[in-house]
């Protein structure tokens, strides 16, 4: 059932309910995003106090979870909505679940970035945190597309991304490797990188979950730890 | 048989429409979706395409395909005028009992036509006992109530082993412990959830093999329901139960699995988790989820 519609229920009152519940969702969304676009940009550019104001920005994120999973409990409990109605709520629950903690990992990389607005040279790893912070809100955007119309490809499109992103911190993590073998001075600062790439890692890792409840949510079907081959033999076998 | 009969479909165009000027969806009905069909083994009834007619050609199910399984509780939703009562009414032939009304197709209770010459449908009824919305006990005490059938069909050789067969159905139906002081008091004296029971005990008396519901709690508040749905539950390792509910959370509480009928037509029939939570034919979803009315 690819029918989505919140507005056709006979009762007005239900249509506005999950309407506002899906709107919440996506003003969440766009602040976790809004975090995550300025946590990387306090840490690529060195800017402590953006850091500052992405680390204590965190609450309201934390605060809107709460609301909306209060939002769904009462139209569940009020409505007892089925098919695509509960999908939609499971899929909200879970997903602001996700949401919540992209907004700690940016609060984190928040954190790093001020504690590293005097490191040098990120251990000459600058480049590839700019290049897997680029990923990881390429990502965290088409995520939050996908989610927003319910587009099944392009959810399939960030569950096979984040495979890519994994890669890189591995490469990260190795480059850091040698360089804190080369000189235990290093170990530090090194380990501030590795937060920050662990951090943006799992951002990856959210996103990846967000879109496999897209596709539960308009499939019906349930493709959590599944591989891709079987996630697309699973939406093309309808 | 089986793949002859898979291959019979019935292909329709039904409007959603509703008054008030709203945009009119047509919806295709291509035979029914889901699982009708069990292996053959398991089907206590076995209906193939059931068409019934009331008076003149006026058409009030369409070619309806479907096996009903041991041990099973199937339920039957759709909107009001569906077909969902007219069909459960089919397999006790209680549709006979109606002027001008007609049944076509098949229907076998373990293998035998019920529409056979040679069937009694007294005796099917025996079989196939039903339960109806509102509680009709007899104008008699409690004893007699649970009794009658037994008596009726001889089932019972002396006053013990009627006094046995009256515990017994009232015991299944969970009213024993609440009537046994005053079995010679008036049925019609129960609080309504307790006739409804009474009822269910006259019916699994006469140690039927199917039982039809048709809204059986729909006239009771919502401990008396609870009290029959967990019934249901425990009957169902005697009988095949089949109950047609206007309450979908009861569909969703009691069945293994859930038919939904529209306009005649057996849209689909599937696993009842299936149905509620992901359905696969859009009539289905709109009704589940409350749209269109």
């Amino acid at each position: 059932m690819e029918d989505m519609n919140t507005t056709q229920h006979t009762s007005q009152k239900y249509n506005h309910e999950l309407e506002e519940a899906r709107s919440k969702l996506m003003t969440m969304g766009g602040l976790v995003e809004t975090q995550v676009t300025n946590a990387i940009k306090a840490l690529l550019e060195r800017d402590s106090s953006l850091g500052e104001k992405v680390s204590f920005s965190d609450y309201e994120i934390n605060s809107m979870e709460v609301a909306i999973d209060e939002h769904c409990a009462e139209i569940i409990a009020r409505r007892q909505p089925a098919a695509s109605d509960l999908r939609l709520l499971i899929t909200i629950i879970k997903v602001i679940t996700d949401l919540e903690r992209i907004g700690d990992e940016a609060e984190k990389v928040g954190r790093y970035a001020v504690e590293m607005a005097e490191t040098p040279t990120y251990g000459g790893l600058h480049s590839s945190l700019r290049h897997l912070s680029g990923h990881v809100k390429t990502m965290l955007s088409e995520t939050l597309d996908a989610l927003a119309r319910l587009d099944v490809e392009q959810a399939m499109q960030v569950v096979k991304n984040d495979q890519q992103v994994d890669d890189e911190f591995d490469s990260i993590t190795r480059q850091l490797y040698t360089r804190m073998l080369e000189d235990p001075r290093n170990i530090k600062d090194s380990l501030n990188v590795t937060w920050c790439a662990r951090s943006l890692e799992r951002i990856g890792d959210h996103c990846k979950n967000i879109c496999e409840y897209v596709i539960y949510l308009v499939k019906g079907k349930d493709v959590r730890h599944t591989n891709l081959d079987k996630i697309r033999e699973t939406i093309l076998g309808e | 048989m089986m793949e002859a009969t898979l291959d019979m479909t019935t292909v329709a165009k039904v409007n959603t429409a509703t008054s008030g000027g709203r945009e009119e969806f047509s919806h295709t009905i291509s035979g029914t979706i889901g699982k009708p069909y069990l292996d053959g083994k398991d089907a206590k009834f076995f209906c193939r395409d059931v068409n019934v007619f009331y008076s003149g050609d006026k058409q009030a199910i369409f070619d309806v395909n479907m096996d009903i399984g041991r041990n099973e509780v199937i339920a039957m939703i759709g909107p009001s005028g569906c077909g969902k009562s007219t069909f459960l009414r089919c397999m006790n032939r209680m549709n006979d009992t109606i002027e001008g009304c007609r049944v076509t197709g098949d229907i076998r209770l373990d293998g035998e036509d019920i529409h056979d010459k040679e069937q009694d449908p007294v005796l099917l009824r025996a079989r196939v006992g039903m339960v109806f919305q509102k509680p009709n006990p007899f104008p008699k005490s409690i004893y007699d109530n649970v009794a009658y059938g037994p008596r009726l069909h001889g089932l019972a050789a002396n006053r013990a082993e009627l006094d046995d067969i009256v515990e017994q159905s009232l015991t299944k139906a969970g009213l024993f412990k609440e009537v046994k002081d005053r079995l010679q008091s008036p049925g019609t004296g129960l609080s309504g959830g307790q006739q409804q029971r009474l009822c269910i005990a006259r019916t699994i008396a006469v140690s039927p093999e199917v039982i039809l519901m048709d809204e059986p709690t729909s006239a009771l508040d919502p401990i008396a329901t609870a009290t029959i749905e967990e019934l249901i539950d425990e009957l169902r390792a005697s009988f095949t139960i089949c109950i047609v509910t206007h309450s979908m959370q009861q569909a969703a509480r009691i069945s293994q699995r859930t038919a939904y009928f529209h306009m005649g037509y057996l849209v689909e029939l599937n696993d009842t988790k299936t149905v509620f939570t992901n359905p696969q034919h859009q009539l289905t979803e709109n009704y589940i989820t409350g749209r269109f009315g």
